[in-house]
């Protein structure tokens, strides 16, 4: 607690709050578009019930798969040219975050795969590469893990974050190749089901709402991360 | 080469070092990029050469490994052309990744990696020297198991193995840009030899499954058109990563 007590004497760095408004308000928010999903908003016709975990898969894969990796590798890329650690901290948080969002896709993905599908997992192109890409972050943070030396952890994380960003297209090019050549005969192709304006509101909802809670889970792992850092500086100093 | 005078620390006695020592050459222009890379990638090639424990040990992974997978598999359930490519490029993984460790190993071991970060070489010949090593480790492995699968699996001998070797070229220039880096990356932590094959397979995957596939349409006399598209991934990966890795490395590197 003395490092708590330092930080705060501090200017520089303020204390963490015990509660995070944002943090609030997004978890109000998705539970709100949870709400709407499960009470209000018709269930599809021909997929049943299930179809409702639609509201929580694609706004995770969005930002799980597109915008947290894209925020590491950018953050990462801009690491190594301005050498500003509040940059790492970013693309730390944006990956950490986006990789529970990423589990939570493979997770209700295989959920929806089970009931639809038949099979909790079919070795389709779109599962292989979230696949893929949860093996890349969780690799990026067991990198960081075993780093020791803050300067050298921020520089070998960026070059993976940012050769990354460089790997993506190549896994979606590979698993286009897989399936061309290995017809999947029982793969119920998902093509978009033709939505209703009702589950389209809800669906744009769910958007907004899980966007603001990966946008507040960030920014309370980018607060905890200054904290870390900064009581390190004070032990060394 | 100044091995021995860098080591003494004072460049005045450096320079009576060197010029004492019949054997050394002094470079009478100024370094260019392929000699440096041509020089670091002679050292660590010299280097394996004569204590042989990496090749040796790669290669006896390879035929073991080729034996085990042969066994343990049912001939009659599952064709051998279906089997094969697979195996193949699965042991050229793992073997690859045993090579991979050396690399940056050998410099750590007496702090090496200082003095060859001291002498006059860009980072990125550095880079290339350490990625040509490790490329002509890579293919001596593989010109030892390609034959020993062909041999154990009972495969027909035709012209078609030509293309698989230039296939099991393509794909090593690739695997090893990644892999050099990444062994680089990996050689910074206590756990190198874990991290590296975390860090690089899924790196490997778009070199590994496009080459099984490509292996397994020439294997199975289907025409060449059938095994482009899986060439044209390989292809495309060898100069986006080739150049990345060569571009990044200079940032692995304390500066």
């Amino acid at each position: 607690m003395t490092s708590v007590s330092a930080i705060e004497s501090r200017p520089a760095t303020r204390p963490l709050p015990m509660v995070d408004w944002l943090l609030v308000l997004s978890l109000f928010a998705v539970g709100g578009a949870l709400t709407r999903a499960l009470l209000y908003t018709p269930a599809d016709a021909a997929l049943g019930a299930v179809q409702r975990i639609f509201y929580i898969h694609v706004p995770s894969a969005i930002l799980g798969m597109y915008v947290a990796c894209t925020i590491m590798a950018i953050g990462g890329g801009l690491y190594l040219w301005l050498k500003d650690d509040r940059l790492d901290r970013i693309a730390e948080s944006a990956a950490e975050v986006g990789f529970v969002f990423l589990t939570v896709v493979l997770v209700t993905g295989a959920i929806w795969g089970k009931s639809s599908w038949g099979t909790a997992w079919a070795w389709e192109p779109r599962l292989m590469s979230a696949l893929f890409l949860w093996f890349v972050v969780l690799s990026y943070l067991v990198l960081r893990d075993a780093l020791e030396n803050p300067e050298a952890r921020a520089r070998l994380s960026a070059v993976l974050g940012v050769l990354a960003l460089l790997l993506v297209p190549f896994i979606h090019m590979t698993v286009y190749l897989f399936r061309g050549l290995h017809p999947e005969p029982i793969v119920l192709q998902p093509s978009k089901p033709a939505m209703s304006s009702e589950m389209l509101g809800t669906f744009g909802y769910a958007v907004l709402a899980f966007t603001l809670l990966f946008f507040a889970l960030v920014r309370v792992r980018y607060q905890w991360a200054t904290a870390r850092d900064a009581r390190l500086a004070l032990e060394q100093a | 080469m100044t091995g021995p005078a860098i080591e003494t620390g004072a460049p005045v006695r450096a320079r009576a070092t060197a010029e004492a020592l019949p054997s050394v050459t002094v470079p009478s222009r100024a370094p260019s990029f392929l000699g440096d890379t041509w020089r670091i990638a002679r050292k660590d090639l010299l280097i394996e050469f004569r204590t042989r424990s990496g090749f040796l040990s790669t290669a006896v992974f390879a035929l073991i490994a080729l034996a085990i997978f042969r066994f343990s598999w049912d001939p009659t359930a599952v064709n051998t052309l279906d089997l094969a490519p697979g195996v193949l490029w699965v042991i050229f993984t793992f073997a690859g990744l045993l090579g991979l460790n050396r690399s940056f190993g050998v410099e750590h071991a007496d702090r090496a990696l200082d003095a060859l970060l001291a002498s006059p070489v860009s980072r990125e010949a550095i880079f290339a020297g350490k990625a040509l090593g490790n490329l002509v480790f890579l293919l001596g492995v593989q010109a030892l198991a390609i034959p020993t699968l062909g041999l154990f699996f009972g495969l027909p001998l035709g012209p078609e193995w030509l293309m698989v070797a230039a296939v099991a070229v393509l794909a090593a220039v690739g695997f090893v840009a990644v892999g050099t880096l990444f062994a680089a990356v990996a050689s910074n932590t206590r756990l190198a030899e874990m991290l590296l094959p975390m860090l690089s397979l899924p790196f490997f995957m778009p070199v590994v499954i496009p080459a099984a596939q490509a292996t397994a349409r020439l294997l199975g006399d289907q025409p060449l058109s059938e095994a482009v598209p899986a060439l044209k991934i390989l292809a495309l990966f060898d100069i986006v990563f080739v150049v990345a890795c060569t571009l990044a490395f200079p940032f692995t590197l304390e500066e």
